[in-house]
Order: C-alpha cells, then sequence, then structure tokens
C-alpha cells in the first residue's frame, strides 16, 4: 500500500506468541450448565434487571435494560431459568463482587423471536436505541457503549473511521482469527457505521505480524461498493491502542483530555464491528464473542463463547496443565489477575492467558531509579515516567498531575524496560487513585462546610429577624401611649387656658396637670433615647456589626443558591 | 501482581557490564602505549570500591549481595581509576575510590541518590588535596627511556624503592599540561608544539587513547545504553569553545583538535557525562548538560588553576541538573506546544 504512515513515539517489541493459538480453527464452547451474566460489563451506569428469579428466559432475550444514555442492555446467553440476582465474583480489577444474574441452563438454546434490522429506513437515533437495547459495547477492550460512539453528535463531523485490527498484546489473537475468517461480516458492520457517522474515509489498520488477516481483510474490502483502505502498519506495542493506531495512520495526535471525535476521527475494534453486523443483519444480541485461551494449556486456541460462562470450563477444555501460577484476563502487558476460575466470561474478555513459572518467571526485586529514561524513550504518551515514579513514591502528587499523570495510559511500556525492574505502572495507579479519594474527600468536606456555613447564617437571620420583630413592636408600643399622653395633656390644657379667670384654684389645678403632662411626655420622649442618641463611637460599631451581617448573608447566598438547584 | 507480567531481559547489571566492556579497549590501547601500571590501579580501586560498597551496604542495613551485584562499584572504581595518573601513589587511589564511594555514593543515599557522579568527586578531592602525587603520569612508551614491566609498576604504586631518577625518566607533563606550562612561559601554541609530546591531533599515544574511548563510547550509543544527545553536545561544547578561541588567537588557545582529542575528553563525553543518575533526564536537558560541560572544561582550562577542567566541569554541571529537567520537560503525547511552568 502506498499510503504513508507516520511512527508514534515510544513502545516496545515483547515476544508476541501469537501462533500457539492461531494453528487451530475456531471452536464453539460447549453450553454451560449455568451462566453468570454481570450487570456491568460495559463502561457507564449497569444495566437494571427486567427478569424475576424462577423466569424462564430465552436465548437473547434481554434480561437487564440499560440505565441511562452511556448504558447498555445485558441479554441471556442462551434459554433457561433465572435462579438468582446477587453479588458474585466478576473479573474486574478490584477484585470485589458484582450484581449478576445466573441462569440455569436448560440445553435447549431455544432463541427469542428475532429478524434483521432495516438500518438503512430507521431514524439514526431510533437505530442507535435498537443498538444500546441489543447490547452493543466495544469489544477491544474499554467496552464502551457503542451506541454512545456512533452518534456524529451536532457539532462533531467523524470524516474519518478506523478499523482497529491492531490487537498489539502479545498472546492474544482473537480479533486475528475473527479478520481471518470473519472478514465479510466485519465489514458489514462497517458499512452500518458508515451510515451512522457519515464518514468519507474508512481505514482498517492491521499489525504487519497477521498477514493472514491482512489479505482475508483486503479481499473482503475489494467486494465493497464504496472504498475502505485496508492498511498494514508495524507491529509494535502499544500500536493497537486507540490514540496510536490514529497516529500511525493519519499523523494526527488527540489533543490531551479530548477525544478522537474532536478531531473527526472514530475509532473501532473489528470485534464491534462484526457484532454490530451480527446484531443489525440477524437482529441478534451480543451474547457471544471470540476468547483466545493460551499460554499455559494443551491446546491454545481460539473459541467462540456464551458471555457468562464460566473461565475454568474454557481452560478445561483447552486441556489444563500441571504447574499453573495464575490466569490473566487479556494480555501480559495489560492483562487482570483472576481472583478465581469460575469467574464468567464477559463482553471485555479477549483472552484468558494460564502463566506458569517458565512462562511467566516471577518478577525479579526492585533496585532503585537510576534515571536512565529507558522508560522515557518507551512511553508512547511521551511522558517523562522517572519524575512520575519520583513523585508518586514521595506522595508528591500535585507535581505528579502536572507532569502529567492522568495522560498515562498505563499500557506497561515503561515496566517492561526498566532495566532496574521497578513496577512502575503501580506507583502510577496507586497515585491515580490516591487523587480521586482525596478529590473526593476534598468534596464532601467542601459540602459539609457549605451546610454548616448556611447553618450559621440561618440561625443569624432568623435570631436577627425575631429582634427586629421586637423591637418594632416595642416602638409602635411606646409611639402610641406617647400619642395617648399628649392628648390627655392637651385636653387638660385647653379648659385651664379658656377659663383663666374661674377660679384660682382651678387655674393652679391646670397648671400642675399641665406640668404633669409634660413631665410624662418628658419621660416617654426619653424612653427611645438608647437608640436615637448615640455616641460617634457606638454608631461606628452598629456599621461594623451591619457590615459583618452582610458579609455573612453574601457568603450564605452562594450555598443556598446551589442547594436550591439540587432537586 | 498486577500488570504488567513481563519484562525486557536488561538489568541494572547488565547496563554496567556494557558500561565496563566498553571500557576495555581504552584500557587495552593504555597498556600498549603506556605500560602495564594502570592494570595495577584499576585492580586496587576495584577492591577497595567493592570493600567500601559492601562495608556501607551493611551499616546502612541494605542487602549485600544484589547491590554489589549491580557492578556500579566497579564503574565508579574504573573510571576513576583510569582518571587517575597511572603511576599514582597506592594511598592517592584508596583515598580516592573511598571518597567516591563513601561519601558521594552512599552518604548521598546510594545507587541512583547520588547528585555528584562519584567517581569525578573523588577525583575533584584528590587534585585539589595532593596536587604533587597527582602528576605521576607514565610516560608514552614512544618517548620514555625506562619502560616498567607490571610487577615494577606496583613496586611504584605501592611506594617501594624507586630511585628518584628512575620515576623522572618514566613520568611525563601530559600535553594538556605542557601546553598550560609553555603559555605560561609566554610562547605561542606553536612554539609549545613543537615539544615531542604533541602528535597529530592530542599527544602522542594519548590521540590513540582518545580514539579507543571514543569506539567504546560508540559501542555504547550503538546498544543504545547512552543516549547521543550528552556526548555530542559536550564534544560540540569543546570543539566551538576551542574553535572560538583559536580563531581570535592561534598563538594563545590550543586548536580545538587537539583540545578534543584528550582522553579524558572522550572518556567524559561517553562515561562520565552519561552517568544517567547525577545526569540531566529529558533530551533538551541533555543537550544544555553537554554543552556546558563541553563550554566549562574548556574555560577552566584556559583560565582556570588546573591544566584539565573535566571533572570540574562536570560537576558543575550536575548541580544544574534539578533546575535543568524542570525546565526542558518535553511536550507529551496530544500536549500544547507550550508546556506550563512546573
Amino acid at each position: 500500500m502506498s499510503r504513508e504512515l507516520f511512527k508514534f513515539k515510544g513502545g516496545v517489541h515483547p515476544p508476541e506468541h501469537k501462533a500457539e493459538s492461531t494453528s487451530r480453527p475456531i471452536h464453539a464452547a460447549p453450553l454451560p450448565k449455568k451462566l453468570v451474566i454481570p450487570l456491568r460489563q460495559h463502561i457507564g451506569n449497569p444495566a437494571k434487571p427486567v427478569v424475576e428469579i424462577g423466569e424462564r428466559v430465552l436465548k437473547g432475550q434481554m434480561i437487564a435494560a440499560a440505565d441511562g444514555y452511556i448504558s447498555t442492555a445485558v441479554h441471556a446467553s442462551s434459554s433457561g431459568t433465572v435462579t438468582a440476582i446477587d453479588l458474585q465474583p466478576v473479573p474486574h480489577i478490584s477484585g470485589l463482587p458484582d450484581l449478576c444474574i445466573t441462569i440455569e441452563t436448560d440445553g435447549r438454546d431455544e432463541w427469542v423471536a428475532h429478524a434483521p434490522l432495516d438500518y438503512q429506513a430507521m431514524e439514526p437515533s431510533q437505530l442507535r436505541m435498537q443498538l444500546r437495547d441489543l447490547g452493543l459495547a466495544g469489544l477491544g477492550g474499554a467496552v464502551f457503549p457503542s451506541a454512545v460512539k456512533l452518534d456524529p453528535g451536532a457539532s462533531h463531523a467523524c470524516t474519518t473511521l478506523i478499523i482497529n485490527g491492531g490487537e498489539c498484546e502479545p498472546w492474544i489473537t482473537c480479533d486475528d482469527m475473527l479478520m481471518r475468517h470473519h472478514a465479510d461480516e466485519i465489514l458489514q458492520g462497517v458499512g452500518i457505521m458508515r451510515h451512522l457517522l457519515g464518514s468519507t474515509e474508512i481505514l482498517v489498520g492491521i499489525e504487519d505480524n497477521k498477514p493472514e488477516a491482512l489479505d482475508s481483510m483486503r479481499s473482503a474490502a475489494a467486494k465493497l461498493d464504496f472504498a475502505v483502505e485496508v492498511v498494514k502498519v508495524p507491529a509494535r506495542y502499544p500500536g493497537g491502542g486507540a490514540k496510536q493506531m490514529i497516529e500511525t495512520l493519519t499523523g494526527r495526535q488527540v489533543p490531551s483530555g479530548k477525544l478522537s471525535t474532536d478531531i473527526g476521527i472514530q475509532v473501532f475494534n473489528v470485534g464491534t464491528s462484526y457484532a454490530l453486523a451480527r446484531a443489525i443483519h440477524h437482529g441478534e444480541p451480543l451474547i457471544t464473542r471470540l476468547v483466545t485461551v493460551t499460554g499455559h494449556v494443551l491446546r491454545p486456541q481460539n473459541f467462540e463463547v456464551l458471555i457468562g460462562t464460566p473461565m475454568h470450563t474454557l481452560i478445561t477444555l483447552a486441556g489444563d496443565r500441571d504447574g499453573t501460577t495464575g490466569v490473566l484476563m487479556g494480555g501480559p502487558m495489560m492483562g487482570v489477575p483472576m481472583p478465581n476460575l469460575d469467574v464468567p466470561v464477559v463482553k471485555a474478555t479477549n483472552c484468558i492467558l494460564v502463566k506458569s513459572a517458565e512462562l511467566f518467571p516471577p518478577l525479579p526485586k526492585a533496585l532503585p531509579c537510576i534515571r536512565c529514561t529507558r522508560c522515557a524513550d518507551a512511553c508512547p504518551v511521551e511522558l517523562q515516567p522517572q519524575e512520575l515514579f519520583r513523585f508518586a513514591k514521595a506522595g508528591d502528587f500535585g507535581r505528579a498531575q502536572e507532569y502529567h499523570l492522568f495522560d498515562c495510559i498505563e499500557c506497561g511500556c515503561c515496566s517492561y524496560v526498566c532495566p532496574s525492574h521497578i513496577p512502575l505502572v503501580d506507583f502510577y495507579r496507586y497515585a491515580k487513585s490516591e487523587i480521586w479519594a482525596r478529590e473526593k474527600d476534598k468534596r464532601a468536606a467542601d459540602l459539609a462546610r457549605e451546610r454548616h456555613e448556611f447553618r450559621q447564617f440561618r440561625q443569624e437571620r432568623e435570631k436577627k429577624e425575631k429582634a427586629e420583630k421586637l423591637a418594632a413592636k416595642a416602638q409602635a408600643a411606646r409611639a402610641q401611649a406617647a400619642l395617648d399622653q399628649a392628648q390627655r395633656a392637651e385636653l387638660a390644657a385647653a379648659p385651664a387656658a379658656e377659663g383663666a379667670a374661674v377660679s384660682d384654684t382651678d387655674a393652679k389645678k391646670a397648671l400642675i396637670a399641665a406640668a404633669l403632662a409634660r413631665a410624662q411626655a418628658k419621660k416617654s420622649d426619653a424612653a427611645p433615647k438608647n437608640v436615637d442618641q448615640l455616641t460617634s463611637e457606638q454608631l461606628h460599631q452598629i456599621e461594623e456589626i451591619e457590615a459583618r451581617r452582610t458579609k455573612i448573608r453574601e457568603l450564605a447566598r452562594k450555598p443556598l443558591e446551589s442547594e436550591e438547584k439540587k432537586p | 501482581m498486577p500488570s504488567p507480567f513481563i519484562l525486557d531481559r536488561t538489568s541494572v547489571t547488565q547496563v554496567m557490564a556494557w558500561v565496563l566492556a566498553a571500557l576495555l579497549p581504552g584500557i587495552a590501547t593504555y597498556v600498549w602505549l603506556f605500560g602495564p601500571g594502570i592494570l595495577v590501579t584499576l585492580s586496587l580501586a576495584t577492591v577497595t570500591a567493592l570493600a567500601a560498597e559492601a562495608a556501607m551496604l551493611k551499616a546502612r542495613g541494605y542487602a549485600v549481595k544484589p547491590f554489589l551485584a549491580d557492578l556500579s562499584a566497579i564503574v565508579t572504581a574504573w573510571l576513576l581509576a583510569l582518571s587517575l595518573p597511572s603511576l599514582a601513589p597506592w594511598w592517592l587511589i584508596v583515598t580516592g575510590t573511598l571518597f567516591a564511594i563513601v561519601v558521594a555514593k552512599h552518604l548521598y543515599g546510594g545507587l541512583g541518590q547520588n547528585i555528584f557522579n562519584p567517581a569525578m568527586v573523588g577525583y575533584a578531592v584528590l587534585i585539589v588535596s595532593f596536587p604533587v602525587q597527582m602528576t605521576h603520569w607514565a610516560g608514552p612508551n614512544e618517548l620514555t627511556s625506562v619502560h616498567l614491566t607490571l610487577a615494577q609498576s606496583a613496586t611504584v604504586i605501592f611506594g617501594g624503592d624507586m630511585p628518584r631518577a628512575t620515576l623522572d625518566a618514566v613520568t611525563m607533563a601530559t600535553p594538556l599540561d605542557a601546553l598550560r606550562t609553555g603559555l605560561l612561559q609566554q610562547l605561542t601554541v606553536d612554539e609549545v608544539m613543537t615539544h615531542p609530546i604533541f602528535g597529530h591531533y592530542g599527544g602522542v599515544g594519548f590521540e590513540w587513547l582518545a580514539g579507543a574511548f571514543l569506539l567504546g563510547g560508540l559501542l555504547l550509543w550503538a546498544l543504545r545504553i547512552i543516549s547521543w544527545q550528552v556526548p555530542l553536545a559536550f564534544l560540540a561544547g569543546i570543539w566551538l569553545t576551542a574553535g572560538f578561541l583559536n580563531f581570535f588567537d592561534a598563538g594563545r588557545f590550543g586548536p580545538p583538535w587537539f583540545h578534543l582529542f584528550a582522553p579524558s575528553v572522550m572518556l567524559g563525553a561517553f562515561f562520565i557525562a552519561t552517568d544517567p543518575v547525577s545526569g540531566a533526564t529529558t533530551p533538551r536537558g541533555k543537550l544544555i548538560f553537554g554543552l556546558g560541560a563541553g563550554f566549562l572544561t574548556m574555560a577552566i582550562r584556559t583560565w582556570g588553576g588546573f591544566p584539565d577542567g573535566v571533572a570540574f566541569a562536570i560537576l558543575l554541571m550536575n548541580l544544574c541538573v534539578p533546575l535543568i529537567d524542570q525546565y526542558t520537560q518535553p511536550r507529551i503525547y496530544g500536549g500544547a506546544d507550550k508546556e506550563p511552568r512546573a
């Protein structure tokens, strides 16, 4: 191919170990007696169960519905009876159990009614809802709900669609085998993606260590009525990472903290494309996938596996051997150790890698970092891993963030090349989790402080309102009293002035009454003296108090607004 | 244990072993052209370094075996030994090695923690404290009348009876020393260079030794044990500074090729300035580090109090490493072109 390729920085060449599992054809794994289907198999909200214990379900029947936009449905992989909806061990790095639906299969493998979808006649949004209900998620590893990724959005035009057949991790061959044997269906899926995204350029990137897959995809692409360029890319880990594949094929980098769609590129794994074709052209939800079972087994090979099949059944099928030292889900660079082998195959399970002491010797003890920067040379994100390590180890998480800790994709290249054998990625995971925990704590503390401040403000406000009310009442009462007194005094003074000549005693009486009235009036005037006639010092103090109050009120207004916003 | 579950085969021990291997052409040339005395120096420095390393590891509560096996102490010992005059007395070698391993390495926290290159600290202590003994350089065989055997060299080094006259017959001023002395006597460069010690590019014998170190250095680069930035920038720093001075006054400043083809420069450029622990880590930082060390070497040779300046230049640049690294952080994948200040 004449296409100009670009080189992403860094990367490593670990031994590939691909040939072990590609010599045997794909086998359909037999139907297990029990399927354990986790509700959280994708990124986003876990699916919500829509069946009950004891209910009979059919193959392909939705057993848990998508919950929200970033979510996707989960289906029964075979017919049978729901026996439990509870916490079960799942293949996750945390090792914590998660909510699963257990189905006792009846061996009949009876399908629910399903039919192809006429996707070209459907509204795009309606089609995406259908795909969400068919449980589609990215099968390359991240298991992001595909319906979301197939929405080009209002502003993003996904002019370039990249189909990722890189599969750069050692040992894993499920994408390779899928491309060898199902190239036509993969490209049917690409046609549907093209329809939804409106892409004008379609590239399929395949590493040069998969010549059979390249041939098969190229001959399938030649039969299409739209242009698909199948590009051979040099094999280098992590060249199958979405960002690395984008750079290799287009020479462009996804800006830090942004998505590839921001530069008009969308990337799907070949397995996702195949699943999409099955969903549209056969109406089948995502209930099976290809899984490579390899490593320390007698017959390494790829199986077509029902989601929910316990992993140990596959290892038995491939021929388990003595001397197993552990099992990984995924490859040796980014795989996750399995807590036990009862855990089910999920949508993200591309490989079950059985370890032995010969294939995976225990890692030697770490020596101090000698700052040789081999890690920096190997880092595909062009970070300075030796500095990140120093900061993470010292607990200087702020500096680690300044040095772009969160751009790390945990590909493991740095740990792989480190001559001191330092488990660098562990330190980055630790630093990231510490930072997340602190952010969470900080948010909780902020919320608590806001609540406390608002409570103080409210108490202050209530106290003040009460005091104002009381003061107003007292003022009114005093004013009324003063008015009464004055009227009485006037009434008493008037006849005295008129009938001055009547008698001296009367005049005297009147004079006394008037004097009394004046004295009374004076007395009532004097009552509010403590607020009317204040010294400048007192006034100043009052101003200060008022200023403090307004400040508190302003402070308290913010939390008040945020509290109002809450549902 | 979380991922990754596989490792590249390279280990610190391997890296150090390759550094030692890359020094062998230089050592062989040394023996061939200057006599076998250097082997005594190398052995004594190695034994002292290993003993000091083991004692310090034990005192600090570390496992002795894995750290001793990393070979880093031997690398330090060899680099120091190759920097010392080949007929320096035994106590000078022991003092320098002890200072390098005990003070410069372990008191700063051991492997990976030393901010200064240990071998260069050892060298600097000796040249400041014992300048006279630091002139016991064996002259090239081509120019000396007496050629010492291995046993005779050992006798000299361990302070055995050796007539003063014989020692004078074996030792000689180095070309850099000769140039410096000559220039101080108001001679021009051309006049000084008529001295028989001066060869085609550097000194007789010395230029071959420089070439052998260069060869070993290129091997390290080919194996990607060292990056190209530091040696190239270091040599460029020397060449540019010397060339600039020589261009303006060829009578008072030596020619750039002469300054470049000194064994100390090649050893410094490929084996000492490339020490990862005490050097800069970023690509641009390595260039600055190398250029700075090259310039300072020339500055010390020209205006300083010592005939050579590689050791002090590298130590001074070691001081600047945290600053250089902080301000030369490279752009990351998908990052903005201008990095925020760290």
